[in-house]
């Protein structure tokens, strides 16, 4: 099936008729799986919107809205002024009246001028309301190096929105996951934060458009292996498996999971991979320090402390700005650092 | 070649002099009409709330003191700008407040105890906005709701919700902010916002002379009203101690939000007569001149000179009193019955749906406290 395939308009006209028509198995780069759930979306409610700059006609500068404004107009795919902490304060009151907005926001770096919108409102309304007023608010966030942009267009900020109670923050790997997750994401009540690895948003993958598998807060085992357990998000989970293939020619086997949810995180399959393997390397294009990856360690220090061979040992970016994309493959952790690190786990 | 004007003036639109006498300024003149068709009834109301309001103001003032509220907010001197742009708003209107609005809230239904349950430290929200008057919830994150009233204003538009050319059907918004809160980045981006889409909506800012300390002046050289043209709206400065050009201004602008002519922005010139809070020491930035030349501009003396002109009569001034008196005590009673909530509240809604790490912490505490039962009896 080509590559550039997206469910036609004609097969689905609604929710019943989503629900059973039969799609299979198509083979898609993320931002078009994004894009076919986007639409998903659209199709099946009429309060879910899509919000941004530049995602109307050109379909955002990812193209990962690409179409959707010609099918579905400027009422629900809305260019909105050029302005961050309006986009995310008017999404929370289209919330209030029962929309669900869906926001881009243009690049990682630019969700700042939002942060405040995000966090002191967004994540709290259910909470002032006392239950009454729910926070359907997805906030679409392109993040992540290794596409050799400029500054402010490579960064990894989910952190603080990680750190931060109320909100939800999900990030696929894959083109099949992000054509569920982001569907899934509309659909909760609660405000999500849905990251997208820029560099995964190009390379091809199988998208079964019929079969969710995994639930949008689980965490899963992406490939098996009993000598050392590799945990990432994003587009870490494509370096951790480069990593395990690697490892498996020189004899290791390395097990991989992905976390796909950073809010809630589901330890499960982690700290049950731990319990066999005894070794665990968390991943990450952030910052190491306070990170999502300090979590992973102190929490899996925490509960499987007695199957523990050796310290649960982190990958990260340098606790650096991240520097110019002419050193970013230095900056940014790659296969051979996460297998580094590996080796110095298996030396205890 | 002539220097570009530096000098910004609007004129501040009045109904009734600080006499109390109503001899519009000319450009209220157009305006007067809207007043001239209330009733007497009406027009004693807004006394009325006028007063119990003032009265309920006093009694969180002194709960405060006794030590029952955390924190107290005055709205004392901003009584007119308050109920005449709140008598605006029509039933099925939606009304954003900052955190000085409870004459506002008072107006649209809401129980003034569930402000005070805020101030007490019980509630970080405390009431549902569907139930209450459409009035949402207080926001202390200066000028964040008056994206969220634009926002619900563009929903408005989008669910055909307004604009029909029914008045008694169609919704406007009606966002309160302050003097200080116009400097903030969120008010600036509504004002965009609201523009672009031309929202239904009717941006109210009570300019009462200070954010906590700091004077107007150095918010804005120009009168804040001329920020309205600069981002595509009327902008219309009035004098906030008047309730009647209060209520006439505020009603033209949301009719014409209603009917689908955008958005305005109103300006009312008042002043804050208490604290900016109960923690608050006003005697270190003011004079005691500048809150006396106020105080001869009160909103209550000079709508009661007007109503007594009018023809009101004795009983009808002490009846408003002693309604006033009883609203307050039983505002006063019904807060001390307050009770801090169940441990529970800790964790309960911050998600809708399940999240398995504030269950395990709200599991965690239950079994903690509950592990010091029978100890140290
Ligand atoms: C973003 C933000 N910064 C600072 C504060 C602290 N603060 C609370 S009220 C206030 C002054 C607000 O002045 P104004 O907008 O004129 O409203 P007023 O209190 O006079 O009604 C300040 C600085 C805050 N609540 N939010
Ligand atoms: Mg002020």
């Amino acid at each position: 099936m080509s590559v550039e395939t997206v469910p036609s308009a004609t097969a689905t006209t609604g929710t019943d008729a989503t629900a059973d028509a039969v799609r299979g198995v198509q083979t898609l780069s993320m931002a078009k799986a994004i894009n076919a759930g986007l639409r998903e979306a659209l199709l099946a409610d009429p309060k879910v919107l899509l919000m941004g700059e530049d995602i109307g006609p050109l379909g955002g500068v990812f193209r990962v809205t690409e179409g959707l404004h010609a099918e579905f107009g400027d009422k629900r795919v809305l260019d909105t002024p050029l302005a961050e902490s309006g986009i995310v304060g008017t999404a929370i009151g289209l919330a209030m009246r029962g929309y669900r907005p869906v926001v881009e926001i243009q690049f990682d770096g630019f969700i700042f001028p939002a942060f405040d919108q995000i966090t002191t409102q967004l994540a709290r309304v259910h909470l002032r309301s006392e239950g009454t007023v729910p926070m359907p608010v997805v906030i679409r966030v392109p993040y992540g190096g290794h596409i050799g942009s400029i500054e402010h267009h490579q960064e990894s900020p989910e952190a603080y929105f990680a750190h931060t109670p109320g909100l939800r923050v999900v990030s696929p790997s894959s083109p099949h996951d992000a054509y569920w997750m982001i569907q899934e994401a509309i659909a909760s009540n609660d405000p999500v934060l849905f990251f997208e690895p820029k560099s995964r948003y190009w390379p091809k993958g199988p998208v079964d458009q019929d079969h969710p598998g995994t639930p949008l807060h689980a965490s899963r085992v992406v490939r098996r292996g009993t000598d050392a357990t590799l945990v990432g998000h994003g587009a870490m989970v494509a370096t951790l498996l480069q990593a395990a293939d690697i490892a498996a020619g020189e004899g290791r086997s390395l097990e991989v999971v992905d976390l796909r949810s950073l809010s809630p995180i589901d330890y499960g399959p982690i700290v049950d991979s731990v319990q066999r393997t005894g070794r665990l390397i968390v991943a990450q294009e952030a910052y190491g320090s306070v990170s999502v990856g300090s979590e992973v360690a102190a929490t899996v220090a925490e509960r499987a402390f007695y199957s523990l061979e050796a310290p649960v040992l982190r990958v990260s970016a340098f606790d650096t700005p991240f520097p110019p994309a002419a050193l970013e493959t230095e900056y940014l952790p790659s296969a051979d650092r996460v297998l580094e690190a590996v080796d110095r786990a298996l030396a205890y | 070649m002539a220097a570009p004007s530096r000098d910004f003036t609007a004129p501040t639109l009045q109904l009734l002099t600080p006499d109390g006498e109503l001899r519009p300024t000319p450009e209220a003149e157009a305006y007067l009409p809207l007043v001239e068709a209330l009733s007497d009834e009406t027009l004693e109301q807004f006394y009325r709330d006028m007063l119990i309001s003032r009265r309920v103001d006093v009694t969180g003032a002194n709960l405060q003191r006794q030590g029952q509220l955390a924190l107290w907010v005055p709205s004392h001197g901003q009584e007119a700008a308050q109920v005449g742009s709140g008598r605006a708003s029509r039933p099925q209107d939606h009304i954003f407040p900052s955190y000085r609005e409870h004459v506002v809230g008072m107006i649209r239904g809401l129980d003034p105890v569930k402000i005070m349950n805020l101030l007490r430290g019980v509630t970080l929200g405390g009431w549902d906005p569907a139930e209450n008057g459409n009035f949402h919830l207080y926001t202390l994150v200066l000028a964040s709701q008056t994206l969220h009233a634009t926002g619900y204003a563009m929903g408005l538009q989008f669910d055909g919700d307004t604009a029909t050319g029914d008045p008694d059907t169609d919704a406007a918004v009606l966002v309160y902010f302050g003097d200080g809160s116009t400097s903030q980045g969120d008010a600036s981006e509504a004002l965009v916002f609201a523009s672009s889409y031309r929202t239904p909506q009717v941006f109210f800012v009570q300019n009462n002379q200070w954010a906590i300390s700091v004077p107007v002046s150095r918010q804005s050289r120009s009168p804040i009203s001329l920020r309205g043209g600069g981002f595509g709206m009327p902008g219309i400065r009035i004098d906030g101690n008047d309730v009647l050009v209060s209520y006439a201004v505020t009603r033209q602008a949301l009719e014409e939000a209603r009917a689908g002519d955008g958005p305005s922005f109103i300006e009312a010139v008042t002043y804050r007569m208490g604290a900016h809070t109960t923690a608050d020491d006003p005697t270190k930035y003011r004079t005691d001149d500048e809150v006396e030349y106020w105080r001869q501009r009160d909103p209550i003396t000079r709508y009661r000179a007007w109503l007594e002109a009018r023809g009101a009569s004795a009983a009808f001034f002490e009846e408003a009193e002693a309604e006033a008196t009883d609203v307050a005590a039983d505002v006063r009673a019904r807060l001390l019955d307050a009770t801090a909530p169940p441990r529970s509240a800790i964790f309960e809604h911050v998600y809708s749906e399940p999240h398995p790490l504030v269950e395990a912490q709200a599991a965690w505490l239950e079994a903690y406290e509950n592990s010091f039962e029978g100890e140290g009896q």
